[in-house]
């Protein structure tokens, strides 16, 4: 498990005025010396080059530098060259925002929405939260062009309005080489004119991924928990697709999304064949999740036949269908070439069972949160 | 009290009943109907459901209920994104007709090496030279094909025997690539041949302009041979020796091949597809004889009925899609093309099932003599003396002149099937066609009266014969959908 903030940095040294700032993590002793004094050094051996502006010291001790030194637990050895970290002297408290190792890295834009899932693993809060956009706008020109891709997510992103174009365009700007991922539920794009306007950025490598849960809007209106969410949802997709953003549609199964998957799954090669990927999410044991336990959890041994046949409508209709989140040993194995390892590494866990099994290394595993419920039916698979 | 709200609370149409979308129904066999929407999506249901359904008192909960609201036959107060969809969905389905005439066949002769008996055009089996089209000919034929607007154009030379001709295929090709050099727009180029007279020239210019061939392949050695004879009774060896030459030297997937049906065939459908096989095809179009040219005189199409030909198209489908469940894939490619219209949004291009009809839209001919044809058929029709569908000449009229013609203008109006008796309340409307010159060669009428017409009763068959299969077996379903978006 890794922890991206803590509030028991310990700085020291004379520190700069500021409330927090954005800075770069170097562990490359020939950095450039024009470039040092803005970026942080991660100390890992004796030497200790000059000029850098910052000096961090996990899990080691303190030695004397000619400027500000910041300590912290064992929990950030994870901590490499082109890390983007948030320094907040005043409350003893840094926080990693961006980790250069990460497959991939998520940004939280917002935690406000304006759907209400009962599956939502990251439960939506009212609050004012805008600072969190200018943080993000002070660490995108600090990440390192070569990076294949970031995703923005919430919250519901595009409720920043203006704020969220903002940000777009930023990573266009500063980012010209990386895919941008939107994880959104599209509700916003239903006024063609916002839609426009993403469209108008023309970011060389953008996705939205949006989630439609059910081919019947009041299914859909239920799990999200919005009277008319559905019809904006298709409405957002349909001016994306007019402005020429694409669109990614994201399914998470259970027990209210799993009885009509490959109605689902006609439904969007009759209507909404243009996507660029169908993603079929196993569910997380985490956030609201676990209060409605009762009215998701259905056991994926129980709809292996359905996911097997929603995958093969959407595979015909030449859709790119990947599925996540899901065990091997639960899935058809005629299917397995569409499951992917998307659980982040380090989410990703395994069961006793799964101990003698032969596809390990190729199975996607748990997230840490399925302790509380996982399918009765994972069984090693044998060699 | 949870924060959460339960599904009935999101259930509208629990309180507002709903209303019916566009339908049209159909009796399949029995008990059974099938229902289409104005995009072609289908739901077979029992007469009592529909009923219900019809009435208004088919009830939310029911599977029937949830099957038409997903696929848009009915609305309700939950959502009215449906319309939107609806709208999306038919324009993608009309977009096609905005390109106007893409396919501009030109016929390079009249003379032929085979003398084939259900042969639709005439042949002139000499060398005169006056049943070759001239250059004169071929720049006025170029310059109206350049005037569609059309942004894929596809010029595909016919005969007679195209490669009689060869000389002036190659005038033509240069030409419209000289004259493409700066329209840039998608050109391709057909020759039509079969295959007997394929010389290093001929091979030579497809593979320097990338010309797809396209020939005909009958069936095993003796029925090719007695449909297709030619001096030394060599058709059969000369066009699989062909095919294997432009495989070798053009690639694998530069030739195409189609057969045509006559009596002989109708017993031996399995030797056809097995031949189709054999050489290599990955597919095969099982057609019908059309009622024109030679095959009228010589009494051919009388030679077997409908439902004979119905039992041949079945028994092929049948036994090819058993080829596909053992793990075979091969397709049967007009049922391929109808599970276009049945399964995906796409509108597929094929000239004779498009409404309104393809004729001097979809494809136009400029025949040897410079005569401008609406269809192959009306040319074909016209060797037999019936030259309404000449709708110009290159050399005496304009391309106003020849495609605002008032036969063709008055054909394509009269017989739009969503407004034809009959054909605008048939469930199988979206899927059909309309045609015009078929109609007026066989009941001199543009429309018909479809009860009698063999193109009403072929299609529809067809259609029927298609939902009950991959209505009953899962599995074939999966078969059609491949075949649907292949």
């Amino acid at each position: 498990m890794i922890v991206l903030g803590t509030q028991s940095a310990r700085y020291s040294g004379e520190i700069p005025v500021f409330e927090r700032r954005a800075v770069r993590a170097s562990t490359d002793p020939y950095r450039p010396e024009a470039l040092r004094k803005r970026e942080a050094f991660l100390v890992n051996g004796d030497s200790v080059p000059e000029g850098f502006g910052w000096y961090i010291f996990v899990n080691r001790p303190v030695t004397a530098v000619n400027a500000p030194t910041i300590e912290l637990p064992s929990d950030f050895d994870f901590l490499a060259d082109g890390d983007v970290l948030r320094l907040t002297p005043t409350k003893n408290s840094l926080r990693v925002l961006f980790r250069r190792n990460a497959s991939v890295n998520s940004f939280l834009l917002t935690e406000r929405c304006n759907n209400f899932c009962l599956m939502c693993s990251q439960p939506p809060r009212n609050v004012n939260d805008g600072w969190i956009v200018d943080e993000i706008l002070e660490a995108l020109p600090l990440i390192d062009t070569d990076v294949p891709e970031i995703m923005f997510s919430g919250g519901e992103p595009t409720l920043l309005g203006s704020r969220f174009l903002d940000l777009v365009r930023a990573c266009k700007s500063y980012l010209p080489r990386t895919a941008l991922h939107i994880l959104s539920n599209g509700r916003s794009f239903s006024d063609p004119a916002f839609a426009k306007s993403l469209g108008d950025i023309g970011h060389h490598d953008i996705m939205v991924g949006i989630p439609v849960y059910s081919d019947l809007a009041h299914v859909h209106d239920y799990v999200v928990q919005a009277d008319g969410a559905y019809d904006e949802t298709i409405r957002g997709i349909l001016n994306l697709k007019q402005t020429g953003v694409p669109v990614e549609i994201r399914i998470v199964m259970h027990k209210q999304t799993v009885p009509r998957l490959s109605a689902l799954a006609e439904f969007l090669t009759r209507n909404l064949l243009f996507v660029e990927h169908v993603a079929l999410m196993g569910l997380e044991m985490t956030g609201f999740t676990k209060a409605n336990l009762g009215d998701l959890w259905v056991d994926p041994a129980d709809y292996a036949e359905e996911l097997k046949r929603a995958v093969g409508i959407l595979d015909r209709a030449k859709i790119k269908t990947s599925i996540y989140n899901s065990q091997l040993c639960l899935i058809d194995r005629s299917i397995w070439r569409f499951a992917r390892r998307s659980i982040s590494d380090w989410k990703q866990e395994y069961m006793p069972e799964c101990q003698s099994c032969a596809v390990m290394d190729q199975c996607g595993g748990f997230f840490s949160s399925a302790e509380l419920k996982y399918s009765s039916h994972i069984q090693p698979i044998p060699c | 009290m949870s924060k959460f709200q339960a599904l009935e609370r999101y259930e509208n149409s629990l309180k507002s009943g709903y209303r019916l979308l566009p339908f049209r129904f159909t009796q399949l066999s029995g008990d059974d109907y099938v229902l289409s929407n104005l995009v072609g999506e289908f739901v077979v249901l029992k007469r009592s459901v529909l009923n219900d359904f019809s009435k208004g008192c088919l009830l939310p909960h029911d599977p029937a209920f949830e099957e038409l609201k997903s696929k848009h036959f009915l609305i309700d107060d939950d959502s009215s994104v449906v319309v939107d969809l609806l709208a999306l969905k038919l324009r993608t389905k009309l977009a096609p007709l905005a390109n106007f005439t893409a396919l501009h066949l030109f016929v390079t002769t009249l003379r032929c090496d085979h003398s084939c008996p259900y042969c639709q055009v005439s042949r002139a089996n000499d060398d005169r030279q006056e049943f070759d089209m001239s250059e004169e000919t071929a720049l006025k034929s170029i310059d109206l094909a350049f005037r569609s607007p059309s942004q894929v154009l596809k010029f595909e030379f016919q005969g007679g025997e195209s490669l009689l001709n060869l000389n002036l295929i190659r005038f033509i090709i240069e030409e419209v690539k000289r004259r493409n050099a700066e329209q840039r727009r998608d050109i391709q180029f057909v020759i039509a041949t079969n295959l007997a007279l394929l010389s290093d020239e001929a091979i030579e210019l497809a593979r320097q302009h990338d010309v797809l061939i396209s020939t005909s392949l009958d069936g095993p050695e003796e029925l090719h041979n007695r449909n297709r004879p030619r001096p030394g009774n060599d058709s059969y060896k000369r066009t699989i020796e062909g095919i294997q030459r432009v495989r070798r030297e053009l690639g694998r997937d530069r030739v195409g091949a189609l057969m045509t049906t006559t009596a002989a065939s109708l017993s031996l459908v399995r030797g056809i597809i097995d031949e189709y096989i054999a050489q290599d095809f990955r597919g095969i179009f099982l057609r019908p004889l059309s009622p024109y040219g030679f095959a009228i005189k010589t009494k051919f199409y009388q030679a077997y009925d409908q439902s004979k030909w119905l039992e041949f198209y079945f028994e092929g489908l049948d036994y090819i899609i058993d080829l596909n469940l053992k793990g075979f894939g091969f397709t049967e490619y007009y049922a391929a093309m109808v599970l276009r219209k049945m399964l995906t949004p796409f509108q597929p291009g094929y000239v004779d099932l498009l409404s309104p009809s393809g004729a001097g839209v979809a494809a136009v001919v400029y025949n040897y003599d410079g005569d401008v044809y609406a269809s192959d058929e009306s040319r074909m029709l016209a060797e037999m003396g019936d030259k309404r569908f000449c709708i110009g000449n290159v050399h005496s009229n304009t391309y106003e002149e020849i495609f605002l013609n008032d036969t063709l203008l008055e054909a394509l109006e009269s017989s739009f099937a969503a407004s034809v008796p009959m054909c605008s309340w048939c469930a199988f409307e979206p899927y059909c066609g309309a045609d015009p010159v078929f109609h007026h060669a066989t009941q001199s009428d543009f429309v018909g009266k479809k009860p009698l017409s063999a193109f009403c009763n072929r299609n529809m068959s067809v259609f029927k014969g298609l939902i009950e299969r991959m209505n009953s077996r899962p599995e074939v379903r999966e078969i059609f959908e491949r075949w649907a978006y292949m």
